[in-house]
């Protein structure tokens, strides 16, 4: 194939398939039990220097607890997919995790405004960057899935998102238009909340996907944090409705609310008010540091911050937000 | 004056842009609400789409997140984002609302940097699902205040592609011939684009305003229509639907 351009960011991760297939030749395939304490996933699968990539939509069934952990825990040099990445980048900015950043949706909390946090952490010169989107980076991790270097699709051109990406042009050997190339990435680890997931690792989630099927067959260790464990048997009562299976699985943690302050569908919606002060606090650096230590720091698990933040008072409110309950009542 | 407000009338004039059973991909804030007032009004069988995966949902209220539960509520399939860009990228999805920070006299948009890349004055979120609507959806449209800031000769960053350079350039950079930037829809004016050099062109003012008013908060030379027209500004049941149904607490209108 003949290459018309390339851009000139920098590629964070090798696209080698082969690399890729050797490492799964090795992954146990057993069905085993695989629950632990999230602090023990974390500390177990995700290392310094790792490629992170994680679930969900930003503050929409995004696993929260383990970005809390992993700040917790002190991960630094990590490279991240910044994949619709909003609370859960804020998070990750203000442990600076990461030093790689792969953009497609950072420093936003969308409609609620910029994070000053991400923001700063970016302009600081001290994270390098490559420009994507959200479909590219979903296309890469489906490239990774698929055991393949890359995927064409026909985005990006005669942009400088293409021009700052690590992404080529070439030119199609059956029809001559152009395509852009983009190269397949598999994290080093994955970490995806859920609805429902057995002992070893078979979950079900419901509402949209995001690109969370991609992420748990691209990424080489995944953590499935869960709202409640099921028994296998619910499984394999109805296998259609699992969207991720075991052998993709490295461990499985019962994190109850474990999306919190985000939304988890058909469960409990976003908590505004606490996103808010997040995005209000972080101005102020002396207050943002107290406040990262009240809830981050000084808990011991997600379920210390959640009665930090209100306790079950709280979520009986985000469960009724959710499930529109007083909708009709004005 | 008038008994709306810049916000409103801007939302009226891009729901009627929607023509029934047409499929859109849109945002949250004001494109969402356009689209909402336009299922409740001429286009009632509209197909919302959202990049996160929803699709054909019955928004019992504004989204905050275009991944948030809302955007697949009583939809007919929650799918995947990859499914959503796929449908765009076979050309399924007539019409999508996006913004940025500046844009430029042929569409392009920047949500990346304001400033030099390499040392940012601003960094903002950068493409998001921007530049996959925009390479895809046969129509893009834009909602913006009119500020000569934000219509700028040259997009710091070029996030999302507009008509590229002009004339054949978007053609010719290899995105899928025929799909482009169609409305540009501010609180003074409605714009399109010229047919052969593609660029920015005056085709209906909004009450109150004048094309000099126009001309003066854009950073370049505006094309003129031959004929240019008065914008209808929104009706009364546009104005009750909007205020009661589609954003009742004012989040977006009360801007």
């Amino acid at each position: 194939m003949e290459i018309i351009s390339q851009g000139i960011g920098p590629m964070f991760v090798d696209p080698d398939p082969d690399k890729g297939r050797n490492f799964f030749q090795r992954k146990c395939r057993k069905m085993v039990n695989k629950v632990m304490k999230l602090q023990d996933a974390i500390a177990q699968f995700v290392h310094d220097g790792d490629y992170l990539g994680i679930g969900g939509f930003g503050a929409n069934r995004s696993p929260i607890a383990a970005c809390h952990e992993i700040v917790r825990q002190g991960r630094k040099k990590m490279g991240f997919a910044g994949h619709t990445a909003s609370h859960d980048m804020q998070i990750l900015s203000a442990g600076e995790v990461f030093d790689r950043l792969d953009v497609a949706y950072v420093v936003g909390l969308e409609a609620r405004g910029l994070s000053s946090c991400s923001r700063k952490y970016l302009e600081s010169g001290k994270v390098q960057v490559a420009e994507w989107t959200n479909y590219a980076l979903s296309v890469r991790m489906k490239a990774a899935a698929m055991g393949v270097p890359y995927l064409p699709t026909r985005n990006m051109m005669g942009t400088d998102t293409f021009k700052y990406s690590a992404a080529k042009i070439g030119t199609c050997p059956f029809t001559g238009k152009k395509l852009v190339l983009l190269p397949a990435l598999s994290p080093d680890v994955g970490i995806i909340h859920v609805h429902e997931s057995d002992i070893y690792g078979n979950c079900r989630f419901k509402g949209i996907a995001v690109a969370d099927l991609e992420l748990a067959n691209a990424s080489k260790r995944l953590i499935i944090t869960t709202e409640k464990l099921i028994h296998i048997d619910a499984i394999k009562q109805d296998p259609s409705a699992t969207r991720i299976p075991y052998h993709l699985v490295d461990a499985v943690c019962e994190v109850p609310f474990g999306a919190y302050p985000g939304t988890m569908p058909y469960e409990y919606f976003s908590d505004e008010d606490h996103l808010k002060e997040w995005l209000t606090v972080e101005r102020d650096p002396e207050k943002f540091k107290d406040f990262l230590n009240r809830n981050i720091f000084a808990c011991k698990d997600h379920e210390e911050y959640i009665r930090v933040n209100g306790g079950s008072t709280k979520m009986r409110a985000l469960r009724a937000k959710e499930l529109l309950l007083y909708k009709e009542e004005k | 004056m008038a008994d709306y407000n810049a916000m409103e009338l801007m939302i009226s004039v891009a729901a009627r842009e929607l023509e029934n059973g047409a499929t859109c991909g849109v945002g949250t804030g004001a494109p969402c609400a356009a689209a909402m007032l336009a299922q409740k009004t001429s286009a009632p069988d509209l197909v919302i789409i959202f990049e996160a995966g929803g699709f054909k949902p019955e928004l019992p209220e504004m989204p905050i997140s275009v991944g948030d539960s809302r955007t697949f509520y009583k939809a007919v399939i929650a799918g995947s984002m990859g499914d959503t860009m796929d449908y765009c990228a076979r050309g399924f999805v007539d019409y999508t609302f996006l913004g940025g920070a500046q844009i430029d006299m042929y569409g392009n948009l920047n949500s990346t940097v304001i400033g030099d890349y390499a040392k940012p004055k601003v960094r903002l979120p950068g493409s998001g699902g921007a530049n996959d609507f925009a390479s895809f959806c046969w129509k893009m449209m834009v909602l913006t205040p009119q500020d000569a800031k934000r219509f700028v000769e040259k997009v710091d960053f070029l996030t999302t592609p507009g008509w590229l350079e002009g004339g054949d350039s978007r053609e010719k950079s290899g995105l899928p011939p025929g799909a482009g930037p169609h409305r540009i829809i501010t609180n003074m004016a409605v714009m399109d684009f010229e047919p052969i050099s593609k660029r920015m062109r005056v085709i209906s003012i909004n009450p109150g305003y004048t094309f000099e008013d126009v001309q003066e908060n854009c950073g370049f030379e505006l094309l003129k229509a031959t004929e240019i027209r008065e914008t209808a500004p929104p009706t009364g049941v546009e104005l009750k639907i909007l205020r009661e149904q589609v954003d009742p607490y004012r989040v977006i209108i009360g801007r």
